[in-house]
């Protein structure tokens, strides 16, 4: 198991150079010369090329890039164009919100999803079962933004019982954390419910019956834990989702986290900070999807994921 | 019904046959050990002949008629069909001696296509062959069908309308539809009730007659084996312990284990007397496999060469060969 | 060395299993009725679709319902009827008085917990007993059926187990509270033939020591042969022949057994042929009207076809469910070839 963990934990670099390389890559792809763009209207040939040489972009792309690793290492992740101030503290102030609305949506993800599905599946075919399941298929199909504007319609301004907007309490919490998890409880409901079913039918389960278990035991203790594989899985995939949906979630929430400081870089085209904020959110993934595996490992110690 | 082998053929030769399987581990996931599946074997299978590779689970028998195929790649050793040796083939010429290597698996349930009807599946394998030209594949098919015992209506039929019988014989079907030399049949009645076995087994038997076919037939049940051989080849943890002629081997049995084997069969015969030999602990792992003779740790006549040199196949008598330390 | 049985431990009378689905009533099980005596081995064998491992699970309760429900008959242990008493009665029961192991050792065993944790379980369940005494019980137990290292072997998981190993922690783990019956349900079929022999020897001898019935489910005459007392023969939901194991094979009745004996590839023997049992085991959607056999039976006469045979008792040990053997069958004068019973 150790030797797996840091095997795992080798194996991300490769992936961490190549996500650095792709995030370094959108500074060359941007349409436009960055240093033209820099200097403005009206400017001349020598100012640009001043500015140019100032960002260093006069010089091989690989020695940029390898410039580029070698200060991201040290945590230099350059400056904002905007006001200039670092990205990395930038990203810094902004991250501990959305990692916070990450954590309460994996929670209404994985607890709200998994309840979910284990009583449709133990109930299979009955009203609360296709009532989950229709609700669940509305939840994957309906925008999240959509449903994140429809809840602080009914929530906010109609009942009052949330704050519309902003962050800071537990009640800020509760409606971004519905909105951006709604999607993936579903998912996991669904999930579970395959799996539990699939689950119930093993010829273990049939043992535990024949010792003379109650049936609440042969599900909980006997079942769920290896129901739970296939969906420590799905949950996995959902993190990616998940980051994504932060932006949607922090513009309708007007929330100041990652997502949204990621957004307005991209809009103003501000490169060094989406860099930062790009490479920073890819980071994350890669070790929640190493957390995953290795959980998933712990769960499934028969399964060799090399 | 002896068989002559001294002015017989030999269709197949198998020389040092390896199969390793690598384990990978430790910090970079290199190759840290080997699943020993099969572990140097060499024998040869006549023309005309029924030749039976029997043995417990994780000896090696499935993994040696895979190797045969080439659907695992052998690690070593060499394989000569007729006067081709197959390890040096390309893809392109493997395919055209497919057809004369043909494969009957265990589970009617899983080997036929259940998105294919009958008539469908048995045209894919004249298809792939191009044995009959097109105009005259259904008739063939008709043939074929009648061959196994089959009305010519299962051609529109899926699959799932058959029994696990039934769907054997579609099984053997397709591999008669390329007009094979040498038809590998991997547990091919395991997983059939007793009663189907005996119809399943004796239309194999008249179909061999009927084409002169040769099988290569893989088996962990002595009773089946004893029925449709006419040799017997007995693994162990991916070794040949014995070879020999059907009656030799079920009259006549010499290594310990072959001998162990026989006696553990529970027999519904209340003449039938022979003596239990009930053979302690488990089937050591075939990644660390005991050093010399395999057997050894579970042979209640091991002796002290037996820890460390492995035995050869010698012959003992006429058509029978063991390797054990004891006979020799 | 005639073993002699008093004491009627479970009675099974007209025992009717159905299953209600899209495509019809599944007749799995359709009147059966045996005995078991203290510390007997019964066996019963059939092939696949003859309802075998239906009726096992009917004794402790276990048929999915839906689809299918027990619709008729009763079972009496110890001279109460099983299907009479609640859930909660039947879950005291079973895994403690009656247990049942499985065919698929592989399977079986839950995947996330040790071997021990499974028997221990089973332990504070019906005993009562504390964590630390059960766990010492359940090592005791592997040790019983042969496990070498127990200690060890209780904290692991099955996966780390052979084939072998995990049968004989289902046979603990059945036998861990000393039951009265323990049902077997192809407790061998899936395991190496050197292995097999171990286990029918354990299972003997431990049912010596613990004064065990056993029902042993099979479709291996073989195996029934070797380990049985008595055995009850099924085909299509069932029983045909029912009688002692010897007389089973020296002199069967019914011409499903008589077939089903000559079709087993002989072991001591050359056959050029192996005599085959022409057709297939009837739909259990669609049951043919009188003896299920007769659509296959080479004696079969028009009264075959009307009505299904009683089981008639033919002497102190035998019974059998065929035409041939009552007194209507001669005042027939249908001519037919009798076939002598080899």
């Amino acid at each position: 198991m150790f030797l797996f963990i840091v095997r795992r934990i080798i194996q991300t670099i490769p992936v961490l150079l190549g996500v650095s390389l792709v995030v370094f890559l959108i500074m060359q792809m941007v349409p436009g010369d960055p240093a033209t763009l820099l200097a403005g209207e009206g400017a001349t040939k020598q100012t640009i090329e001043m500015i140019r040489h100032q960002l260093g972009l006069d010089r091989p792309v690989i020695i940029q890039y390898f410039d580029y690793v070698v200060h991201v290492l040290q945590g230099d992740f350059g400056e904002s164009l905007r006001n200039n101030r670092p990205v990395l503290d930038e990203i810094m102030i902004r991250l501990p919100i959305t990692i916070e609305l990450a954590l309460a949506s994996i929670f209404i993800t994985v607890v709200l999803g998994m309840l979910a599905g284990i009583i449709s599946a133990t109930k299979q075919y009955s009203a609360a079962d296709i009532t989950i399941m229709i609700v669940a298929l509305l939840g994957i199909s309906l925008p999240s933004f959509w449903f994140g504007l429809m809840l602080i319609y009914f929530f906010s301004v109609n009942l009052h019982i949330f704050p519309v907007a902003g962050w800071g309490t537990f009640k800020h919490m509760v409606l971004p954390a519905l909105t951006l998890g709604a999607g993936g409880a579903a998912i996991v409901a669904r999930m579970t419910r395959s799996s539990m079913l699939e689950v119930v039918r093993q010829d273990y389960m049939r043992t535990a019956r024949a010792k003379g278990l109650k049936e609440h035991v042969i599900i909980y203790k006997h079942g769920l834990k290896n129901a739970l594989i296939p969906v420590i899985t799905v949950v996995g995939l959902q993190f990616g989702a998940l980051l994504g949906g932060t932006v949607l979630t922090e513009s309708v929430f007007a929330i100041n986290g990652l997502g949204r400081l990621i957004v307005d870089a991209i809009r103003t085209r501000d490169l060094p900070m989406v860099q930062g904020g790009v490479l920073i959110a890819s980071v994350i993934f890669v070790f929640m999807n190493l957390a995953v595996d290795i959980l998933y490992r712990y769960f499934n110690k028969r399964v060799d994921l090399n | 019904m002896a068989l002559q082998l001294v002015d017989k053929k030999i269709l197949l030769n198998v020389d040092h046959l390896k199969q390793y399987f690598p384990i990978k581990g430790g910090l970079l996931g290199r190759t840290v050990n080997h699943v020993k599946a099969v572990d140097d074997i060499s024998f040869q299978i006549y023309e005309g002949e029924t030749l039976s590779i029997v043995g417990e689970s994780g000896c090696g028998k499935s993994t040696t008629g895979r190797a045969i195929l080439r659907l695992d790649e052998p690690t070593s050793g060499n394989i000569h069909f007729g006067e081709k040796d197959l390890l040096s083939l390309g893809k392109k010429e493997m395919r055209k001696i497919r057809k004369d290597l043909q494969v009957i698996f265990q589970d009617p349930f899983a080997s036929l296509n259940p998105r294919q009807t009958i008539g469908q599946i048995l045209n894919e394998a004249l298809a792939i062959q191009n044995v009959v030209p097109k105009e005259e594949r259904k008739a063939r098919i008709e043939e074929l069908l009648g061959h196994v015992g089959l009305r010519p209506e299962a051609m529109d039929r899926y699959p799932h309308e058959f029994s696990g019988g039934q769907r054997q014989r579609v099984g053997i079907a397709r591999a008669l539809a390329v007009d094979p030399k040498l038809i590998i049949c991997d547990e091919a009645v395991s997983a059939l009730d007793v009663s189907i076995q005996a119809q399943v087994l004796n239309l194999l038997k008249s179909l061999q007659k009927k084409f002169s076919l040769t099988f290569l037939f893989i088996s962990h049940d002595l009773g089946v084996v004893r029925h449709i051989s006419d040799r017997v080849m007995v693994m162990y943890l991916g070794k040949i312990v014995e070879i020999a002629d059907k009656k030799s081997i079920f009259d006549n049995p010499q290594h310990p284990y072959t001998r162990a084997l026989l006696s553990a069969i529970p027999v519904p015969n209340p003449v039938h007397k022979r003596e239990r030999i009930i053979l302690t602990g488990d089937v050591p792992s075939p990644i660390d496999p005991p050093s010399g003779c395999r057997f050894h740790t579970r042979c209640p006549f091991a002796i002290d060469i037996c820890k460390s040199r492995v035995p050869e196949l010698k012959l003992s008598e006429q058509n029978h060969q063991v390797a054990c330390h004891i006979i020799d | 060395m005639k073993k002699q049985f008093d004491e009627t431990i479970l009675e099974v009378k007209n025992l009717q299993t159905y299953f209600y689905t899209d495509e019809g009533i599944s007749k799995a099980v359709n009147g059966i009725s045996f005995k078991l005596k203290k510390g007997e081995t019964l066996g019963i064998v059939g092939e696949s679709g003859s309802g075998k491992s239906i009726t096992s699970l009917s004794l402790l309760g276990l048929i999915p319902s839906p689809p299918g429900k027990i619709t008729g008959g009763s079972i009496l242990f110890k001279g109460e009827d099983l299907l009479a008493k609640t859930e909660k009665q039947m879950r005291s029961i079973r895994g403690n008085e009656i247990s049942m192991i499985f065919q698929e050792p592989m399977t079986s065993l839950n995947p996330v917990y040790s071997a021990g944790e499974q028997i221990a379980e089973a332990i504070r369940l019906h005993q009562k007993l504390g964590k630390k005494e059960a766990w010492e019980k359940a090592v005791e137990m592997l040790r019983l059926v042969g496990i070498p290292s127990p200690e060890k072997r209780a904290k692991q998981e099955p996966h780390e187990l052979s084939g072998g190993m995990r049968q004989r922690v289902m046979i603990a783990m059945a036998l861990a509270c000393h039951p009265e019956v323990l049902i077997a349900d192809e407790p061998t079929t899936a395991l190496d033939v050197t292995i097999q022999a171990q286990i029918l020897e354990l299972i003997k001898s431990l049912q010596k020591d613990l004064g065990t019935a056993v029902i042993l489910i099979t479709h291996d005459l073989g195996v029934v042969y070797e380990t049985c007392d008595r055995v009850a023969v099924m085909y299509a939901g069932r029983i045909v022949e029912y009688t002692s194991a010897k007389e089973l094979y020296n002199n069967p009745k019914h011409p499903y057994t008589i077939g089903l004996l000559n079709s087993l590839p002989r072991l001591d023997m050359d056959q050029d042929e192996l005599t085959t049992i022409p057709g297939t085991v009837p739909s259990p959607f669609n049951m043919p009207k009188g003896c299920s056999f007769a659509p296959r039976c080479a004696h079969a006469k028009p009264m075959c076809h009307e009505s299904v045979p009683d089981l008639l008792t033919l002497d102190k040990n035998t019974e059998v469910s065929c035409w041939m053997y009552t007194s209507q069958w001669e005042t027939d004068h249908t001519i037919i070839e009798k076939v002598g019973i080899e």
